[in-house]
């Protein structure tokens, strides 16, 4: 669906300064039908990277593909197969809701204007205020009508660069809902953000970017890869012998016993954590819980772009 | 292949917004109707009588030959309407100046380029439909100003001759020719001007440089340089077509995806 080659970005634009290298080498492949988080701080390049994919600035090097269409060549077929809700909503602030989606219909030579501005305001709970100047909308009701504007002309890729980045809690959510339905719809979408919550929501794969792409795997291969896996099993008591008794098993890698509770990293906790319990309950330990750590998005980010410096 | 529909529907959402600015609504309105209604004024003021004193013999030397078989007062008037031919041809440039900066600073700063720049529309319909949406209110008020002109003339008394005049050859060119000429370059010229400046009046008073040439030529007159007659209409439209031409083209360069949206500020 989208496949990048090397793609790279460099502005030149004072002279005696050095350029800015805002997107360099990326080759990148997002399959049909899945959500792929673009993770990256301010200034990583995400925005230069979409604007990219959406034909909208001119890569210095390197090539990227939506479905079959290169950009660069297919440029105005790029454009009407994507949908693209870009960093600032832009609305028209004078114009209506109705008019401000009428009109990007037309652009996108809708065939059937009227229904699909009202199919996209109703579903993004806008109708009743079709009428009203955009001029007077909450932040969260522009960019719910700049999700409906990307979507007039039902793209099958969508473009959505930071959809939640500004917005109350509640607003956040409802975008975030609606990107899930969109997910389930089958679409293809490419999420910039520098959420991590919301990344991990969404994601089916997490690109973790800064210039270059430092990490790509889905949330849950981007935790094992960094961190291993790790099992805490509480009890009411702890007698230090276990820690050795757990210790003796091979596929054990570290105990570390802290409080009333043994932290054990491990690769296949599925398969080996009935074998710990059952251990531990033959030499009298009374287990009151077992779970196990998950990281954080935060951490593997953060871990991850800490190493890169 | 341009698609209508694009610069149709270009041209309809800057009407749309342009005419909620009371700004441009004031200039598109007002600067019309003061220059319809400052040269019935001033013929009515100056017919039968006679201006005392008033005398072709005051008239510039050159002038005399655009009034040919005239008798003095029609002379005299001819000379004084002729200043106001001037207007009509600053209004196409004012007009769509005042369009363009308010609709191009206004996408800046709004930022509503970008989603538009993501639509299929190629930059050629969008400029078109911009153009045409600053440069058809400019020349629509001008010609009907010229019409309604025309229709109220014999209320003040102006005489045969100096109607013929009005309706003659010069001011025909002026008033049919000049004017879209001008509100091309008025147009292109405010794009280039808006892509430098955030603040719409400042670009409309930068653009409103064009209105130099055109003052010029009134002041040439009045000063007894030169004579606004059919001669200079033709220099002027082919100057005209020559500066059109390049700020078309210079327009075109600074109207691109990734200029716009890199170079802008
Ligand atoms: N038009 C431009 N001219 C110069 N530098 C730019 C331009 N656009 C982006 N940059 C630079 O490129 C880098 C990436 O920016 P951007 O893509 O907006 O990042 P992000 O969207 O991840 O916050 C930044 O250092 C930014 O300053
Ligand atoms: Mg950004």
């Amino acid at each position: 669906m989208i496949r990048t080659e090397n793609l790279t970005k460099t502005f030149a634009l004072r002279k005696n300064q050095p350029p800015i290298q805002a997107v360099q080498n990326l080759t990148l492949e997002v399959k049909e039908g899945e959500v792929f988080g673009f993770l990256g701080p301010n200034g990583a390049g995400k925005t230069t990277t979409v604007r990219m994919l959406a034909a909208l600035i001119r890569p210095t090097s390197g090539s990227a593909f939506i479905n079959q269409f290169q950009i660069g060549r297919d440029d105005t077929q790029i454009r009407r197969s994507i949908g693209i809700l870009t960093e600032t909503p832009g609305m028209y602030e004078r114009l209506s809701a109705e008019k401000n989606l009428s009109i990007y219909a037309n652009l996108y030579d809708v065939a059937d204007v009227k229904g699909q501005v009202e199919k996209y305001l109703r579903m993004l709970g806008l109708w009743n205020r079709r009428m009203d100047e955009v001029g007077s909308f909450s932040k969260g009701m522009r960019q719910k009508l700049a999700i409906a504007r990307a979507l007039l002309h039902e793209p099958r890729v969508l473009f959505l660069d930071e959809p939640t980045s500004g917005l109350d809690p509640e607003a956040a959510k409802l975008v975030r809902d609606f990107i899930e339905e969109l997910k389930s719809e089958g679409r293809t979408i490419f999420l910039c953000t520098h959420n991590l919550d919301e990344a991990d929501r969404l994601c089916d794969r997490i690109g973790i970017f800064k210039s270059r792409l430092i990490a790509v795997d889905t949330p849950a291969n981007l935790r094992q890869r960094l961190f291993g896996r790790r099992v805490v099993f509480h009890l009411r008591a702890l007698n230090p012998e276990w820690v050795e008794t757990l210790r003796r098993f091979e596929f054990v890698k570290e105990v570390t016993p802290v409080d009333n509770r043994l932290l054990v990293r491990l690769d296949e906790p599925e398969q080996y954590n009935p074998v710990l319990i059952r251990k531990l309950v033959e030499c009298g330990a009374d287990l009151q819980f077992v779970g196990e750590i998950r990281h954080s998005l935060e951490d593997i980010y953060l871990q991850t772009l800490q190493a890169e410096e | 292949m341009l698609s209508f529909r694009h610069i149709r529907t270009i041209i309809d959402k800057e009407w749309a917004e342009v005419f909620k600015n009371k700004m441009v609504l004031f200039t598109i309105v007002l600067m019309p109707l003061l220059f319809t209604a400052l040269p019935l004024i001033m013929l009515y003021v100056t017919t039968g009588s006679t201006i005392p004193g008033g005398d072709t013999a005051d008239l510039p030397e050159m002038f005399l030959s655009v009034c040919g078989q005239m008798d003095s007062a029609s002379c005299m008037q001819v000379y004084v309407i002729n200043q106001f031919l001037i207007l009509y041809m600053m209004l196409p440039l004012i007009i769509p100046i005042t369009i363009a900066a308010y609709s191009i600073v206004g996408e800046k700063t709004t930022r509503s380029l970008e989603p538009l720049l993501a639509t299929p529309i190629s930059t050629e319909e969008l400029l078109i439909g911009k153009a045409l949406a600053a440069a058809i209110p400019a020349v629509g008020a001008t010609w009907l100003c010229f019409f309604i002109f025309q229709i109220l003339i014999p209320l003040t008394g102006a005489s045969q001759q100096v109607r013929a005049y009005v309706l003659g050859p010069t001011w025909l060119l002026g008033v049919l020719v000049v004017g879209p000429l001008m509100a091309i370059a008025a147009v292109n010229f405010a794009i280039m001007v808006s892509s430098r400046v955030n603040d719409p009046r400042v670009a409309e008073q930068m653009a409103a440089i064009l209105i130099v040439p055109v003052l010029a030529l009134l002041f040439g007159q009045v000063a007894g340089l030169l004579v606004i007659n059919q001669q200079l209409m033709l220099i002027v439209i082919s100057a005209l077509i020559a500066a059109d031409a390049l700020l078309i083209y210079l327009g075109a360069r600074l109207f691109q995806r990734e200029t716009i949206l890199t170079r802008w500020k």
